[in-house]
């Protein structure tokens, strides 16, 4: 074992857009702050990456929709290339035999391709959406709750919430509260009537948890996506020009910049633990480097089941951490295809958008059915983009990419995926074709990621992109797991600050800059 | 006609199988030979063991105790078979004390926590190999000490049906082994343990036990329990020994100063209201922590509750004036401010005190030690007598016997 000489005030693990915000948030403080990444590059799920010759494409995360406006302004990425305006915002397509419709500006400022009482449904609808989910939102850039011990500040964020809940007015409040915990079906059947613009809410509300529109507690989902917002605008969402890697790319300038060291290819074996301290950590390669504060940006139950190791911790917290429920249930497909798609009925702006293929919240919750049983939906569900029309050079010229998060894809497939996969694969085409006719003679190339996959690829386990299910008992102050939510563990020194931690996953960048946050107030 | 041609009358097999439900208690290995000794027919459950409270006549049992050999059925406590290339890691982190230094061969008292450094139990663990031990423990704690296993490689299985245990204590206890032909007894010193061949297979003796006295523990296979029994016995005659039950045990433990899992404090477990919950430090149980040694549950709660000053409690040993016992009586300071309750009392005839253990809230017993009385509700008629006396912080054990450490073992 070599030990470094350079002692570092900080050790982030892990190279992911949050790693990189933590990272850069403690270094900007004047922390001596050094990044170790596993894999060959940084930028984790949000990466652009070439999957076919010629063909690059987002791998996981493709639609940027939730990174924080706190994280943008303290790392200033405006100056590092991050460029955000209002002419880049896609629509939403939901797509339907019966002709599409579709969501244009802001989660659906206008709604095209609906009866006139739809449209003023939808409207009421949507406010309401995003009146509740802006209750939820300051809870994003702040600690969970701390039960035991609060701070004032943290009585005073509370408080805050407790006065915009009251300035709801009374019957909004009663409704809010209603609601909070429903689920999707039930809701949308209240209120609106077109079984397109149900199956995309539905869609949304599920999207990358292991819930189906009809689960109990499944609305929480499209609050948390309404709770995001770009460019200031809540509900928004653009296709990054370069993929997802470029936002990373500005994340990692801004990181630089601020004198963070960042090491790639050096994967951590081991959190070095002295009396209940962390005190640095052992790469693979055997490098011994020691730090005040270590901050683990991966997989919570990695982190302490696998680098800490469950004999420094207490056996209740082991208990909860292997009981945090991360398996994954989305898969991402890559097409490369000769020419660029034709979707029935979509207009040239909409196929720039987000294609959404899920016709009725029926059809969403048939399409889950299967999953809880560990098989994958013979319908599947997707939200479908086409990056390289909104930036040429991800494809060959005239070529076209297809990039999908495509539901429900058990993580852990009854039949196994090497034999389901090309089974899965299939069922997907074949939705695809129906609303894009010919598409399938036009695919030089595919690749299918399941959550099998992206646990390999990408270090999640279970495939989960949220690194942990996403869902009532795994929020706020229950996220990692209850008792220390606060991105804080039962070891002095040693933080969490990936999606695993309150708020949960996304290119929202807001776990990464809350646990920097801590960390910085710890000292003062 | 209700004619059930389908049903068959039980099989005799399933029936056996079934039967639990017909005994509301069940017996140990030991239970003919207690039965045939139980005159007093004064049974009480002990984890589910019928247990006797007493057999013939409690005081004598006491006095067998401090004066002869008596003889206690401790099959009914909760034992686990810990084994493995890390048993000694894993109960290092599991237990309080440190179990590096525990070697084989030996015993030591411990207590374990939850992660909020609350005590679950206290217990004993024998070390009987580099790899091997018992845990022995008054409740039962088989899924913490699985989920504590996780990553380890060792082995956790519960031993209570399959082992036998008796408790051999009082002055003539170290004789009677040795008549009975334990050659070598003799060498064990305070908790040590050693196997000594018995009817084709062996029994471990260890030199403890809960009386502050001489004295022994036993632990065979359960289908050697009536032999060992007898062989203890038959060695036994000449000097007096006893059978005894719990009742005579408890008052030989309370002046040795022994606390008793849920009677003296209640385990985290076990405890609804929170502020019943004790850390060890709050049950004079801090000794066994040791910041130095390596991650053990509890540890970071516990460092942090004492750094922060955010102990509650404090168990102690009282003298109290007079001769009636205090028997949960409330302790007073100044005689009007409620500051904790008596859990265990006795005059003790050994020391010739009034002595009791009692909790209170710190700082009364830990830095106000003085000015404290206990309000006693004697019966007298059907009429209590109520009697307000000073009670005075003294050390434990109230009874120290040289008898119990002396080297050789006396021969009474």
């Amino acid at each position: 074992m070599t030990s470094s000489d350079l002692n570092w005030d900080a050790i982030v693990i892990g190279g992911g857009h949050n790693g990189l915000v933590a990272a850069a948030t403690l270094a900007k403080s004047g922390r001596k702050v050094v990044l170790l990444e596993a894999g060959n590059e940084v930028g984790g799920a949000a990466r652009t990456e070439e999957f076919a010759p010629g063909f690059r494409v987002s791998t996981v995360a493709h639609l940027l929709n939730r990174l924080h406006p706190d994280v943008t302004k303290t790392l200033e990425l405006e100056h590092h290339g991050l460029k955000v305006e209002r002419g880049d915002f896609v629509p939403s397509v939901a797509l339907s035999k019966d002709g599409p419709l579709v969501l244009h500006g802001a989660y659906g400022e206008v709604l095209a391709g609906a009866s006139p009482s739809e449209q003023s449904a939808w409207k009421e609808l949507r406010a309401q959406l995003l009146r509740y989910a802006g209750i939820l939102k300051p809870f994003l850039s702040r600690r969970p709750p701390d039960l035991a011990g609060m701070s004032l500040a943290e009585m005073t964020g509370l408080g805050q919430t407790a006065l915009a809940l009251k300035k709801l007015g009374r019957e909004d409040m009663r409704d809010f509260l209603r609601v909070l915990l429903m689920n999707v079906y039930d809701l949308l059947d209240e209120q609106l009537s077109d079984d397109r613009l149900k199956g995309l809410l539905a869609f949304d509300a599920t999207l990358g948890s292991h819930l189906g529109p009809r689960s109990p507690t499944s609305l929480l989902g499209l609050y948390y996506r309404l709770a995001g917002e770009i460019g200031g605008l809540a509900g928004a969402q653009m296709q990054p020009k370069g993929g997802m890697g470029t936002i990373v790319a500005a994340i990692r300038a801004a990181a630089e910049k601020a004198g963070v060291s960042i090491r790639q290819a050096s994967p951590v074996a081991k959190v070095i633990v002295e009396k209940g301290r962390a005190v640095g950590v052992v790469t693979q390669s055997g490098e011994m480097l020691r730090a005040k504060t270590v901050v683990s940006a991966i997989n919570p139950a990695t982190t302490i089941l696998d680098l800490v190791g469950p004999r420094e911790v207490d056996t209740g917290f082991v208990r909860k951490v292997k009981n945090i429920r991360m398996k994954g249930d989305a898969a991402k497909l890559h097409l490369a295809l000769d020419r660029p798609p034709q979707f029935a009925g979509v207009d040239a702006a909409g196929h720039t958008g987000r294609l959404v293929i899920a016709p009725s919240p029926d059809h969403v919750e048939r399409a889950f059915n299967p999953s809880k049983y560990g098989e994958f939906s013979p319908e599947p569900v997707m939200e479908i983009t086409l990056p390289s029309l909104v930036d040429a050079s991800l494809a060959p010229s005239g070529a076209c990419v297809l990039s999908a998060v495509v539901q429900y894809a058990p993580y852990a497939l009854k039949e196994g995926w090497s034999a389901g996969k090309p089974q899965f694969l299939k069922a997907i085409m074949a939705q695809l074709e129906i609303y894009a006719p010919g598409i399938g003679a036009t695919v030089r190339h595919a690749e299918l990621l399941t959550p099998a996959d992206i646990e390999i690829r990408y270090r999640m386990p279970g495939g989960q992109w949220h690194h942990g299910e996403l869902q009532a008992d795994q929020m706020l102050m229950s996220r990692p797991v209850s008792g220390w939510s606060g991105y804080d563990t039962p070891l002095e020194g040693l933080f969490l600050a990936g999606a695993g931690s309150h708020p949960g996953g996304g290119i929202s960048g807001a776990p990464g800059l809350n646990a920097a946050r801590r960390i910085i107030a710890m000292k003062a | 006609m209700n004619h059930h041609p389908t049903i068959k009358p039980p099989s005799h097999a399933r029936t056996l199988a079934q039967s639990h439900f017909r005994t509301l208690r069940l017996g140990t290995p030991f239970q003919p030979r207690i039965d045939a000794l139980g005159f007093k027919q004064d049974w009480y459950s002990w984890a589910g063991y019928r247990a006797p409270h007493s057999l013939w006549d409690e005081e004598l049992e006491y006095f067998a105790i401090r004066s002869q050999a008596a003889l206690f059925d401790i099959s009914p406590m909760t034992k686990y078979r810990i084994e493995g290339p890390d048993a000694e890691a894993y109960l290092d982190r599991v237990t309080l004390r440190d179990v590096t230094r525990l070697k084989p061969g030996r015993v030591h008292y411990t207590a374990w926590c939850a992660d909020d450094g609350f005590v679950l139990d206290d217990g004993t663990l024998f070390r009987l190999s580099p790899t091997r031990f018992r845990l022995c423990s008054q409740e039962r704690h088989l899924p913490w000490l699985l989920d504590s296993a996780f990553q380890y490689d060792v082995g956790v299985e519960e031993e209570t049906e399959a082992v036998a245990g008796l408790a051999l204590q009082g002055p003539t206890s170290f004789a009677i082994l040795r008549d009975a032909g334990f050659a070598g007894i003799e060498r064990l010193k305070v908790f040590d343990l050693a196997e000594f061949p018995h009817d084709g297979t062996s029994v471990t003796i260890s030199r403890t036990g809960f009386t502050g006295d001489l004295g022994y523990e036993l632990f065979a296979p359960a289908d050697k329990a009536l032999s060992l029994w007898d062989r203890l016995m038959a060695a036994g005659e000449p000097r007096g020994i006893r059978a005894i039950g719990y009742t005579a045990l408890n008052r030989a433990r309370l002046e040795a100063g022994l606390i008793v899992a849920n009677a003296d404090f209640t385990t985290s477990e076990h405890a609804i209201r929170t502020d019943r919950l004790r850390m060890p430090d709050e049950i004079g149980l801090g000794f066994m922590i040791d910041p130095e040694k390596g991650h053990f549950n509890g540890r970071r709660a516990i460092l942090e509750a004492r750094a922060k000053k955010r102990l509650r409690h404090m168990l102690v040993g009282l003298e109290i004036e007079g001769n009636i016992p205090a028997e949960h009586a409330i302790v007073y300071y100044r005689r009007n401010q409620e500051v904790g309750l008596v859990s265990a009392a006795m005059w003790s005839p050994m020391a010739k005190r009034n002595i009791a253990l009692a909790s209170l809230q710190r700082p009364y017993g830990d830095t106000i030690a003085d000015d404290l009385w206990v309000e006693i509700y004697a019966m007298r008629e059907l009429q209590y007598q109520k009697l307000m006396k000073r009670a005075k912080v003294v050390p434990r054990p109230f009874v120290k016997l040289d008898r119990r450490t002396a080297n050789p073992p006396a021969d009474f």
